[in-house]
């Protein structure tokens, strides 16, 4: 049926677009919820002692 | 030693959030699911392996928990917001480009594995022995998964009309060889 290089050339167009959604997610902004979460993970280890509170 | 690899989980987040943004196509439950992710991360940093791919790594952490959740609610959370289809922004089309929308919209009409397999393939470049060891599948496994989706997008998209194809075509090409178009 000779569908190879159309299968290829639809499997392209698809990546592309997958590539641009994919772009435009990772380009988000990252919250600051996360980033307060991983300092919050650090400052409980970093106590030792795990309180969560006001380790720098 | 290069100190503790927990310091390099910040660099992965973009990548996480896309992830968990392609997997459960809602905003929020991608988000705690982010969220699940460090903290188990956090605790099990002892079972990963410095060298090794932590993105694939925190991948696996990720899409187990949503797999454990899903299996918990009984079905597959839907995108009944339309939070992944509509909120993120829309960029003008070029030529014959497909349209964002519509490949979004074709996009969460696969199963989950579908999606799985091919954002990691297809968008994170993934090898398909990293991806297939991500989900916890053999090689064949994902292979068949990208194929398929491919094919139920093309289907959903039309692609398998030659003339839309055609004019996508150059379009395609000019992305393919010359990087992405100005923005904005």
């Amino acid at each position: 049926m000779g569908h190879t290089r159309k299968n290829d050339k639809e499997a392209e167009v698809i990546d592309e677009n997958l590539r641009r959604v994919y772009q435009d997610m990772l380009d988000e902004k990252v919250p600051d919820r996360f980033l307060d979460l991983i300092a919050q993970l650090k400052s409980q280890d970093e106590g030792g002692n795990s309180t969560g509170g006001d380790a720098k | 030693m290069s100190g503790d690899p927990r310091d390099e989980l910040v660099d992965h987040l973009p990548a996480l959030r896309a992830f968990a943004l392609s997997l459960t196509r809602n905003g929020a439950v991608a988000d705690d699911m982010v969220q699940d992710t460090l903290v188990k991360a956090w605790s099990k940093i002892s079972s990963f392996e410095p060298g090794t791919n932590m993105r694939a790594w925190l991948f696996t952490i990720l899409r187990n928990t949503y797999y454990s959740n899903r299996r918990k609610a009984g079905r597959e959370i839907s995108d009944a917001e339309g939070i992944f289809t509509e909120s993120l922004s829309e960029k003008p089309a070029h030529d014959g480009r497909l349209q964002m929308a519509d490949f979004r919209r074709a996009f969460v009409k696969l199963t989950d594995e579908q999606r799985e397999a091919l954002i990691l393939v297809g968008a994170q470049g993934f090898s398909y022995e990293d991806a297939a060891e991500t989900c916890g599948v053999a090689v064949g496994t994902i292979k068949s998964r990208v194929n398929r989706a491919r094919a139920r997008l093309s289907e959903l998209l039309n692609l398998d009309e030659d003339d839309k194809l055609e004019m996508t075509d150059q379009a395609t090409m000019a992305v393919v060889t010359g990087g992405r178009p100005a923005a904005r």
